[in-house]
C-alpha cells in the first residue's frame, strides 16, 4: 500500500550537468516497491505553498537491502531546482509507491530496453531485474551527449548487449537511439521510456516485427492518487471511438507498448 | 478526544464534523483510502457528474501557478448510471455521506440526474452551476440569477434531497446569486468553484493548458473566497459550505468565523494527501484551546 511519509535524504550529488542523484531513506517503502514505479515528493516537510504540487519521479534503484530509494532526475523548473538544492540529513515529503510497475513475461527470453534522454533513468532497475531472471538482455540508451548518457557506467558493468547513441557523436552511434533498431534480430519483447517522439518510433519498430511490449509514461500530475484525472493518456479500448482517457498515475505509469496512442 | 460537539446541521443535512472533500479533488473518496480514515470524513463531493459519460479535455489539464493551480479537466467522469451501479455501492461501506456534485448543459440535463439520484441512498446533491448553458451560448448558468435559480428550481422538483448549490465566483455580485438560489429552495450554498484563469508558456508562446484557460484553485483564491463567504453569509439565512484554498486548520477556522457552517477542502488534499484528518483535528484543537464547546459557536463570529 502506498504511503505518504516524511524521510531522511541520504545523500544527493550532481552526476552530470543539471542531472542528480538522491538517495533516500525508507525501507518501508523500498521493502514494497517495484520497478518502474515512482514515488510523488515534495522538497520540505513543513507546508510550502509556492511551487504547490508535489514532483512526480520513478524509481532509479530499488536497494532493499538497504533500504533505500534511488532516483535521478533533471532540473527542469522551479520544483526540481528546489530539489536540488537538498543536501543529506534534510528531510523529504513522500507518497509512494505509485503507480503500476514493469512486468516481465516469463515464457519470452530475448529482450530489448530502450531508453532516451531523463528516459533512461527508470530503466536501471528493470535491467538488473531482467538478468536476475536470467533472460537476454539488448540496451539501447540516446542522449544529447555522452555526459548524459546516465547510469552509462553501471550498464557498462551489466551482462547486456549494450549499445548507445548520441546526437554529437560523444558516444556511440551518432545520431537518435532508434536507428540501432533496424539491426536487431530476435528480439521477443521490448521496453521502453523517454521523449514520445522516441517512443513511437519505438511502436512503430514493435508493430513491424509484431513485438509486444510495455512503455513508461509522463502526464503532468495533480494528486497522484487517480482522484483529479489531470494525468490522463490516450490508451486504446475496444469503445465507439477506439480509445479512452487512462489515469497515468494509477493505472500507469506503465502501458501495453501497442496500446497507447502517441499524439503528433 | 475532547467534549466538543463537532456535528454540523446544514438545514437538516447532519454530518458528523464540518470536514468535506471538494468535488473533483477527491475522486469517488476511496481515492484517498490508503491516506485518510475515509470514515472520519464529515462528508465527500464526488467528481463532477454527468448524464452521460465524458471523455474530458485534451492534455495538459492543469498548470502550476503562483500558490496555486489551474484546471481544465472537462468534467471527466464516467456518467451518473456507471456512478450509481459501479461506484455508489463500494462508497456506501464507509461512513462519509456521499453527496454528488451534478453538473448539466441545460436545465433538463440537471432535472434528469436529479430524478435518476433521487432513491439512491446518496446524502444530498450539489448543483455545479458554472456550467455553460448550451442554450445561452455558452454563458454559464452560475452567472445570472435568474438562470441560477431556474436550475435549482427545476431539480427541487425532481428531488427531495438536500440541495446544496455551488456558486462560481466568475460574477459581478456573488449576494445577488445566492439570494435567487435561496429563493429557488436550496437548502445549503457551498462556495466557491474556481476562478477562471489562463497561464501562457513564454518559450512556447502559447497557453499551457489545452482547453486555454481554466480554473485557479489553491491557497492563491483563498482571500477572495473568504470574502465570498463573508459576504453571502449576511445576505442569506440558508447554511454555508466553504472553499477555496483551505490548506491548514486556520485556514478553516477562518472560513468558519466568516460565516461557512462547514468547509471542503479541495486543491490541498494533492498537495497533503492527509491534510482532511489534520484540519480536523485542528479544528477541534481551536475549540477547545479557546473554551468552545461546538463548531456551531464560532461560525460568522468574525461578522461585523
Ligand atoms: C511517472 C513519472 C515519472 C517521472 N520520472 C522522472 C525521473 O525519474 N527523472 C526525471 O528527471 N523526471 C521524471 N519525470 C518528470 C518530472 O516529473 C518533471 O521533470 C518535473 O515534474 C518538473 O518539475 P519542475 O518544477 O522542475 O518543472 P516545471 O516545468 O516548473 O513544472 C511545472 C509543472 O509541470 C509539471 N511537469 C513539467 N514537466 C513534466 C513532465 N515531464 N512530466 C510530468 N510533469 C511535468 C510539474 O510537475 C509541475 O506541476 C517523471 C514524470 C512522471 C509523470
Ligand atoms: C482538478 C479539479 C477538478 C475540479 N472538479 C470540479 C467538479 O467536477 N465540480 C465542481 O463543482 N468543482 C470542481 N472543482 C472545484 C473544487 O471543488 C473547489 O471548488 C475549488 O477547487 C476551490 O477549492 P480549493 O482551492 O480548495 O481547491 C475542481 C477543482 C480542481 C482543482
Ligand atoms: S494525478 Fe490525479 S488522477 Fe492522476
Amino acid at each position: 500500500m502506498p504511503e505518504r511519509s516524511i524521510r531522511n535524504i541520504v545523500s544527493q550529488k550532481e552526476i552530470c550537468p543539471g542531472h542528480y542523484q538522491m538517495v533516500i531513506d525508507a525501507p518501508e517503502i523500498a521493502a514494497e516497491a517495484e520497478m518502474g514505479q515512482f514515488l510523488h515528493l515534495k522538497w520540505a516537510a513543513e507546508t510550502n505553498s509556492d511551487p504547490l504540487l508535489r514532483r512526480p519521479i520513478s524509481f532509479n534503484e530499488i536497494d532493499r537491502e538497504h533500504g533505500q530509494l534511488i532516483i535521478v532526475y533533471r532540473v527542469i523548473g522551479r520544483g526540481t531546482k528546489l530539489l536540488s538544492t537538498l543536501e543529506a540529513g534534510d528531510k523529504i515529503d513522500l507518497m509512494g509507491p505509485l503507480g503500476t510497475g514493469f512486468s516481465i513475461p516469463e515464457e519470452k527470453n530475448n529482450f530489448l530496453v530502450v531508453g532516451g534522454g531523463m528516459g533512461i533513468a527508470p530503466l536501471l532497475d528493470l535491467v538488473e531485474n531482467l538478468l536476475v531472471a536470467d533472460k537476454e538482455v539488448t540496451v539501447l540508451l540516446g542522449a544529447e551527449k555522452k555526459e548524459q548518457l546516465l547510469n552509462l557506467e553501471q550498464y557498462q558493468e551489466l551482462n547486456v548487449n549494450l549499445k548507445t547513441a548520441t546526437m554529437d557523436g560523444s558516444s556511440g552511434y551518432q545520431g537518435f537511439v532508434t536507428d540501432l533498431l533496424a539491426d536487431l534480430t530476435a528480439i521477443e519483447y521490448v521496453y521502453t521510456c523517454g521523449p514520445e517522439v522516441m517512443m513511437a518510433t519505438v511502436q512503430e519498430w514493435a508493430q513491424e516485427n509484431e513485438i509486444a511490449g510495455q512503455a513508461s509514461l509522463e502526464e503532468r500530475m495533480g494528486c497522484g492518487t487517480g482522484a483529479c484525472l489531470s494525468c490522463v493518456c490516450k490508451i486504446k479500448v475496444e469503445t465507439e471511438s477506439g480509445w479512452e482517457y487512462q489515469k497515468t498515475c494509477t493505472t500507469g505509469p506503465i502501458f501495453a507498448l501497442n496500446e497507447v496512442i502517441f499524439d503528433e | 478526544m475532547s467534549n466538543v460537539n463537532l456535528k454540523v446541521d446544514l438545514n437538516g443535512l447532519q454530518l458528523a464534523n464540518p470536514v468535506t472533500t471538494a468535488s473533483g479533488t477527491f475522486g469517488f473518496g476511496e481515492e484517498y483510502k490508503d491516506y485518510v480514515d475515509l470514515n472520519k470524513l464529515g462528508a465527500v463531493m464526488v467528481k463532477g457528474t454527468t448524464l452521460n459519460p465524458k471523455q474530458g479535455n485534451a492534455t495538459p489539464r492543469i498548470a502550476e501557478t503562483s500558490s496555486g493551480m489551474l484546471n481544465a479537466i472537462g468534467l471527466q467522469n464516467p456518467g451518473v448510471d456507471y456512478f450509481l451501479k459501479n461506484i455508489l455501492p463500494e462508497t456506501k461501506q464507509y461512513d462519509f455521506k456521499t453527496i454528488v456534485n451534478i453538473s448539466g448543459n441545460t436545465v433538463e440535463d440537471y432535472a434528469k440526474l436529479a430524478s435518476k439520484l433521487d432513491e439512491s441512498g446518496v446524502a444530498a446533491l450539489e448543483i455545479n452551476i458554472s456550467c455553460p448553458n448550451v442554450k445561452k451560448g455558452g454563458l454559464a448558468f452560475g452567472t445570472q440569477p435568474a438562470m441560477a435559480a431556474g436550475v435549482v428550481e427545476a431539480v427541487r422538483q425532481e428531488t427531495d434531497l438536500p440541495l446544496i448549490t455551488k456558486l462560481s465566483p466568475n460574477v459581478a455580485d456573488i449576494t445577488a446569486i445566492a439570494e435567487a438560489v435561496e429563493d429557488a429552495g436550496t437548502d445549503v450554498i457551498s462556495l466557491i468553484n474556481t476562478l477562471l484563469g489562463m497561464k501562457i508558456d513564454i518559450q512556447q508562446q502559447e497557453p499551457v493548458l489545452a482547453n486555454k484557460m481554466g480554473g485557479l484553485s489553491g491557497p492563491a483564491i483563498k482571500p477572495v473566497a473568504v470574502r465570498m463567504v463573508y459576504q453571502v453569509a449576511q445576505a442569506v439565512d440558508v447554511p454555508l459550505i466553504g472553499m477555496g484554498g483551505i490548506s491548514n486548520a486556520e485556514d478553516a477556522v477562518e472560513f468558519l468565523l466568516a460565516g461557512a457552517d462547514a468547509i471542503s477542502i479541495g486543491t490541498a488534499n494533492f498537495v497533503n494527501p492527509e491534510v482532511s484528518m489534520e484540519i480536523l483535528a485542528g479544528i477541534e484543537d481551536y475549540l477547545v484551546e479557546n473554551g468552545y464547546d461546538s463548531v456551531e459557536e464560532i461560525v460568522g463570529k468574525a461578522i461585523k
